[in-house]
């Protein structure tokens, strides 16, 4: 049957979006890589590209639509062999439902510039990958070298030139908002800084630190977090022997090009456990709660002056190797400030590990849009009881914040039981 | 009776007055222009274009005393002053016939008489003398232009000191010229009359002649003239004009004082130009005047509610493409568009003398001022191609970046044809661009432009041909 384009969800929050411009027409050969069309949202122009090869059968949401939902279909394109009858019936949206889709609003994805998953499940994949090339900001080189320097995020800011092209003096201008979490800003120290609070006047000498912008918008978005979403916590325990011994095994393989670290080890259990639990793979919108299709483990990692999230991308899907390699890479390059916006953006779940300080256990603030965040304490041994007798184990304290407004305490401990199940039985990578 | 209510007016027909009337009514507007002598005004009469076919002629018969260098012969060369005068004001008379055509072209009415604003909203236009209908309309745009500035001592008589009215139309080639005042059109007077074979003396009251312009290049130019035969008198003043009947002494004072007596056929006043505030009823209105300009806003507005001022009368830089950009800008605002504000820091200047000079931006000097920590480029005419296959080896590309952004603060040249040039950084300024897409710009080969390249390139050390 043809293969249905759909309306792609540029970033978490859009729910509906606007046919900008076809760039084939009906009959037109479409191949792998090919722009389809110019999708517009409320931020951003993207282009929609196509994966798959064959003829644009039919357009069926023409030029100049707006407001047309995710996921609908917006073209049908035949593959090869296949003629203009097939189109029959091919456009009803969203396709012949193998499982009831609740609405058929938002088919998030990750972030703007990362590649929308497949959503409706038709006999024939549909895959659309909104190039992250094509995240079209419009604005003048010297704006964007500044927005650089600067660690300003042009996506936030109004443009002043024609047609909303963003000159010099919007950046210049432009509010301390906006300014991008990748931003390693060298601020220079201010010799006198007005701190404005007169209780600071009781207290003894200190050092008046001016905010980064990197500092500013963490303090914007954890107090936002902490304000807004209805954080719900459980934790538990679990135990690591198995997985220390199976990681010991795998170190000590002979040309083995990998260390395996106990948190690589977590995070593809947790994109597993995310996929086998996917209630637990969301964010919360006013429209509707969006459920990710697949696991993007964003990692906490400390740098200078902050902390940092790069993304393991579909971590369920890579291997313990291929993990502990990429973490390896981000956390250099995060540490080198050298993180580029997607290597950061965009993770549907984030994993924060204190243990290598020895904490014990700890919650931590849900990194939005994402609806859960994962604490990681220390392996450490300790006594536990089993069958009425006294024994010693590795036992390692998980606890799990989750967004309330979307994932319920069930959802929330079916999760962590899970992942628990996963950890204590590392077999289960194999699966 | 015809109908003499306007959507609106605007007082002169020159570069700023026409343009925004072709604009305001393509965008629909009923507009009326009113000029009291020439459509086109001082540019297209009395001073860029005349000036532009005086100094075409220069450059020919330059070239063709040069023959030889070009293995032409061409040996008895000489002029009939008449002829190249006519043929400047017969280039004037058809552009401006052009101007009145595109003005029907466009439904503008066009009303030959002297404007007066008679309170707001209201004109009186008299010709002769005699009252033609007056006229009201809900804007009213002064674009009266400017004439040239008279300092007291030297005050122009039109016979023996002249403005560039008289020096547009020499009757006769003076064998001794003084020019005072060395801007772009003290000093394009002085190459052209040197050229054509006049002794010229140009006087300068600044350290520097084309004081608006890069020291450097500047210096270039100086240089350039004094080879030609030209005397530069800087920072020193005409104090006083003795005439005779047929020759002028002028006494040149120094700035220490020094006094020196130089006697000339001719005298070219060019010590800038003043803005037309005066008998135009300006008086029966709120807006406010300063140093000889109407006061206006960035949209051209005045201090009285529906009136507006573009052009000269509105202020410097007293640029003909200044003065189009302004009008355009005015009459969208008018006609209720959303127009940008003119950057006043992007409007180049051409000086069409021989070396031409041509600039945008800020000069080296300003830009340190400003507190740019700035890299600069040069590129000279002796290492380009194509300058050196057209004879013209002398000149220099400068270009002026902030080091630590890589925008592109000023670009100044001297050289031939640099006046066409100079776009292309205009362009790459208004864009915002960096070094970085000057770099990647494919200049072709072989043109005076690749010199703008080269140029960039020598900011970052990376030039190629030098």
């Amino acid at each position: 049957m043809p293969i249905q384009i759909l309306m792609p969800a540029l970033s978490p929050t859009m729910t509906e979006g606007k046919i900008a411009k076809w760039l084939k027409k009906e009959g037109d050969a479409v191949e792998s890589g090919d722009v389809l069309a110019e999708i517009e949202t409320d931020k951003a122009t993207m282009e929609v590209e196509a994966v798959d090869e064959g003829t644009l059968g039919k357009i069926v949401v023409a030029e100049g639509t707006e407001g047309v939902p995710v996921n609908q279909v917006i073209a049908l394109i035949l593959e090869d062999g296949e003629d203009a009858s097939a189109l029959d019936g091919a456009a009803e949206a969203p396709a012949p439902a193998a499982k009831p889709a609740p609405t058929p609003v938002a088919e998030p994805a990750p972030a703007p510039a990362t590649p929308v998953a497949p959503s409706a499940p038709t006999a024939t994949e549909t895959r659309i990958i909104a190039s992250p090339l094509a995240g079209r900001i419009i604005a003048s080189p010297l704006a964007r070298r500044i927005a650089t320097e600067r660690g300003i995020d042009l996506a936030a800011i109004n443009g002043s030139g024609p047609k909303g092209r963003i000159v010099k003096s919007d950046v210049e201008s432009a509010a301390p908002g906006a300014v991008s979490s990748a931003a390693p800003a060298a601020t220079p120290p201010v010799a006198s800084l007005n701190v404005g609070d007169p209780l600071l006047g009781t207290m003894p000498e200190l050092e008046a630190v001016p905010n980064s912008s990197m500092r500013k918008v963490i303090a914007q978005r954890l107090t936002e977090s902490a304000r807004e979403v209805p954080h719900f916590n459980i934790s538990m325990d679990v135990e690591i022997d198995t997985l220390l011994d199976t990681r010991k095994r795998l170190n000590a393989n002979e040309g083995g090009d990998f260390k395996i670290s106990v948190n690589d080890f977590i995070i593809k259990a947790c994109a597993l456990a995310l996929l086998r639990i996917p209630a637990a793979n969301a964010s919360y919108t006013e429209e509707a709660t969006l459920l990710y299709k697949r696991a993007d483990i964003s990692v906490a990692v400390a740098i200078d002056g902050g902390l940092i999230t790069p993304v393991v991308r579909d971590a369920a899907n890579k291997g313990l190797a291929a993990i502990s390699g990429e973490i390896k890479t981000l956390a250099g390059r995060a540490k080198a400030g050298q993180l580029q916006p997607e290597e950061y953006q965009g993770g549907t779940f984030t994993i924060s590990n204190l243990g290598m300080f020895g904490v014990k256990s700890f919650t931590s603030i849900i990194n939005p849009p994402q609806g859960a965040i994962l604490s990681v304490g220390a392996g450490e041994q300790r006594a536990i009881v089993k069958s009425g007798a006294l024994s010693i184990a590795t036992v390692m304290s998980l606890s799990l914040a989750v967004d309330h407004r979307c994932i319920d305490g069930a959802t929330a401990a079916a999760f962590i039981k899970e992942l628990k199940g996963i950890l204590e039985e590392p077999l289960q990578f194999m699966l | 009776m015809a109908d003499n209510s306007f959507d609106a007016i605007i007082i002169g027909g020159g570069p700023g007055g026409y343009v925004a009337a072709i604009r305001g009514a393509q965008l629909g507007l009923k507009v009326c222009v009113v000029e009291k002598q020439h459509l086109g005004g001082i540019c297209l009469n009395w001073g860029c274009i005349p000036t532009k076919a005086l100094l075409r002629t220069a450059e020919i018969f330059h070239n063709m005393k040069h023959a030889e260098d070009y293995g032409l012969s061409a040996k008895t060369v000489s002029f009939d002053l008449k002829k190249v005068v006519e043929r400047s004001r017969g280039v004037s008379a058809q552009l401006s016939q052009g101007v009145g055509y595109l003005l029907k072209k466009n439904k503008v009415t066009v009303i030959d008489g002297e404007a007066k604003l008679n309170g707001p909203g209201k004109v009186t236009v008299s010709k002769d003398g005699k009252a033609l209908p007056s006229l009201s309309a809900k804007h009213v745009i002064v674009a009266s232009g400017a004439r040239p500035r008279a300092l007291p001592g030297i005050e122009p008589d039109g016979k023996l000191v002249w403005t560039y009215f008289e020096a547009l139309v020499p009757d006769k080639m003076p064998k001794k010229l003084l020019v005072i005042g060395s801007g772009a059109i003290g000093i394009e007077f002085a190459s052209f009359y040197r050229t054509m074979g006049a002794e010229v003396t140009v006087v300068e009251v600044l350290p520097q002649i084309l004081p608006a312009e890069d020291a450097e290049i500047a210096a270039l130019a100086c240089k350039q003239f004094e080879k030609q035969g030209i005397t530069v008198i800087t920072s020193a003043k005409v104090t006083k004009l003795n005439k005779s009947k047929t020759s002028v002494v002028a006494m040149v004072e120094d700035d220490k004082g020094k006094s020196a007596e130089i006697k000339v056929d001719r005298v070219i006043s060019a010590v800038g130009v003043v803005g037309n505030i005066e008998n135009i009823g300006l008086e029966t209105t709120k807006a406010k005047t300063d140093r000889g300009c109407i006061v206006v806003d960035e949209f051209s507005r005045t201090a009285e509610p529906g009136l507006y001022a573009i052009g000269d009368v509105a202020g410097p830089p007293m640029l003909a493409h200044k003065a189009e950009h302004e009008g355009v800008i005015c009459i969208e605002k008018i006609a209720g568009l959303s127009p940008h504000p003119m950057n006043k820091g992007q409007i180049p200047g051409c000086t069409y003398c021989h070396p031409q000079i041509a600039s945008v931006g800020l000069t080296e000097a300003k830009a340190k001022e400003q507190g740019f920590e700035v890299k600069v480029g040069r590129f000279p005419f002796l290492a380009n191609g194509k300058a050196i296959a057209l004879g013209e080896p002398d000149g220099l590309v400068k270009t002026i970046f902030d080091k630590k952004t890589g925008q592109l603060l000023g670009a100044h040249m001297v050289g031939a044809e640099v006046t066409e040039l100079i776009q292309g950084f205009v362009v790459a300024m208004g864009l915002e661009t960096t070094e970085e897409e000057l770099m990647h710009t494919i200049f072709p080969h072989p043109t005076l432009s690749e010199m703008m390249h080269e140029s960039v390139l020598d900011a970052f050390g990376r030039a190629i041909h030098i």
